[in-house]
């Protein structure tokens, strides 16, 4: 019934104080980003900048070594969301499409994963990483999240609306197991799998807590590590200089966004 | 063809799991031998009430950032499931917070919060309200902190909601209307009791996501100021890399993932067992 009808008025002013809500706060941090320190110093409320300029985003580049990280960050996610990929069609397809004593309980496990955040197992995983020398390495990042409990659940349940006949013609032409998940039945899933993949990417891309718990030095620090030891505690925050790194940080994520945002947005509200 | 998942889960969550439980038993500062300590590190956490003020400020927080991006993650999807390049960029804009990196936004808000130079402190001088210490004040800490969570994920909510709203069949809202049936009565007899099961999943999720709140504490106060903000991740954090305390942080770890355990199988019983409303009535 509502959407039948134009929008009352009341609907489009309290629409646009939450765009203001959310927007704003972006708007402020390029603001801030492009203004020179005396003024933020002078008045550090005033809209916009009287002579902006880049200053601040030379000074990033030459405090962070901005290439290397974004490098590192854009590594891990899509090396987390490929192997997400690969083991999570045929998690999803057993869970689905075959029949094997404990089914339920490898659903029931998959389901408990979905419980377990790494907040809980991050002190053991430090301890299993730091005793075979991993930490400081990409597979200490990569490893942990290479089965998604989501990603094989979403599998799932688009497999469910596959029909078997496809898979036993396909056995009946001799293809094996691995082809037809693969090769037949992953083209089919393919609005899933791109959902799966764009949801781990933005994550992990923009992860803060995993990075900073096992790496204790340079070697394989994410870009989100790297701005966030812009704001260096105790003296005068540089605000312009924290801001511009934070506009480097979110560009890409917002970029991709607005690019794929059906596909984010499917595979955000495909758990309900 | 489950093997390689399951060998991946069994070794990064089950066996962690198990292990957490082993050293919680132990003293152990990463640099000795750990050496047997039976219950003391929990009877260490217990004896000062450390363990009860995390979880009480652990709750506190949860339950504000629960409530307060449900609501208005619903409140939102009600208000912008419109058609439209206007609503759609509305809503495309709360999603994004949800996108961006925890790092930026906590960064952002640091700034936005600043007592002397922020914009909310401007506002509050325009208004002639008293100055607030934000991130300063004990007794604002949680609550901002809070606020600035829902900030960020009620996109979220609002995302999945819409889902929900747009699975009501267009038919049952024709329906009550037609029976004589206002907004208000449609969305209390018919939308509510459909969006259910929705309202029960955001809800479990949200409670994980506050639960694991520990970017916001890092970046923003650093669990200050006197504590008040030390949430339990940032308390599990503190106590391995900080107080090289690898039993104690264990012990909290098993006792933060069983509270967890517990409060989303009472919230999914909570949201399983109220009567759901009667469909079509009024």
């Amino acid at each position: 019934m509502i959407s039948s009808r134009r929008a009352p008025s009341w609907a489009t002013v309290l629409a646009l104080v939450a765009a203001a809500i959310w927007v704003l706060p972006y708007a402020w941090m390029v603001v801030t980003s492009l203004k020179p320190l005396e003024e933020i110093a002078r008045d550090p409320t005033a809209p916009l900048p009287k002579e902006p300029q880049l200053d601040a985003y030379r000074e990033v580049f030459a405090q962070v070594p901005v290439g290397r990280y974004l490098l590192v960050s854009v590594a891990v996610a899509v090396v987390i969301g490929v192997l997400q990929i690969v083991l999570a069609l045929p998690a999803g397809y057993a869970l689905a499409k075959l029949r094997f004593v404990g089914k339920k309980t490898a659903f029931g496990l998959v389901v408990a994963c979905l419980l377990v955040p790494p907040q809980v197992t991050f002190v053991s995983v430090f301890l299993m990483f730091a005793k075979v020398s991993l930490t400081n390495t990409f597979g200490a990042l990569v490893l942990p999240f290479a089965a998604s409990a989501l990603g094989t659940f979403l599998v799932r349940q688009a497999l469910l609306s596959v029909p078997d006949e496809i898979i036993e013609a396909a056995r009946l032409d001799g293809a094996s197991e691995l082809t037809i998940i693969y090769r037949i039945l992953a083209p089919l899933l393919r609005p899933t799998l791109v959902s799966v993949f764009l949801v781990s990417f933005v994550y992990h891309y923009s992860d803060y807590f995993w990075p900073l718990v096992m790496t204790t030095d340079d070697t394989v620090r994410t870009l989100p590590l790297g701005i966030a030891l812009l704001k260096e505690p105790g003296s005068g925050v540089r605000w312009h200089v924290v801001m511009a790194g934070n506009v480097i940080l979110s560009m890409p994520v917002l970029v991709l966004f607005a690019i794929a945002q059906k596909h984010l947005i499917r595979g955000v509200a495909g758990r309900a | 063809m489950l093997g390689p998942s399951l060998a991946a889960w069994i070794l990064f969550v089950f066996v962690p799991l198990g292990v957490a439980a082993h050293q919680s038993l132990f003293s152990w500062d990463m640099l000795t031998e750990p050496e047997w300590a039976g219950g003391a590190n929990y009877a260490a956490l217990l004896e000062d009430g450390e363990l009860w003020r995390i979880l009480a400020r652990t709750l506190g927080f949860s339950v504000l950032v629960v409530a307060g991006s449900m609501t208005l993650g619903l409140a939102l999807a009600l208000l912008l499931d419109r058609p439209g390049g206007f609503f759609a960029f509305v809503r495309g804009s709360i999603f994004s917070a949800y996108v961006v990196s925890w790092v930026a936004v906590a960064l952002l808000w640091v700034l936005l919060l600043d007592p002397d130079r922020g914009v909310a402190a401007a506002v509050l001088r325009t208004l002639g309200l008293p100055r607030v210490g934000f991130l300063t004040d004990p007794r604002a800490a949680v609550p901002t902190l809070a606020a600035v969570t829902v900030w960020k994920i009620t996109g979220y909510a609002m995302i999945v909601f819409l889902a929900g709203l747009r699975a009501v069949p267009r038919s049952l809202h024709e329906a009550a209307a037609l029976d004589g049936a206002g907004a208000l009565a449609r969305f209390r007899w018919v939308t509510w009791p459909l969006l259910r099961p929705t309202a029960a999943f955001v809800a479990t999720t949200s409670l994980i996501v506050s639960f694991q709140a520990f970017d916001v504490v890092r970046i923003m106060t650093g669990g200050g100021p006197a504590r008040a903000t030390t949430l339990f991740v940032y308390a599990v954090y503190e106590q391995i890399f900080m107080n090289l305390s690898v039993g104690k942080a264990s012990a909290l770890a098993v006792v933060y993932f069983l509270v967890l355990c517990v409060l989303a199988a009472l919230q999914l019983r909570a949201w399983r067992s109220q009567t759901p409303g009667t469909r079509g009535a009024g």
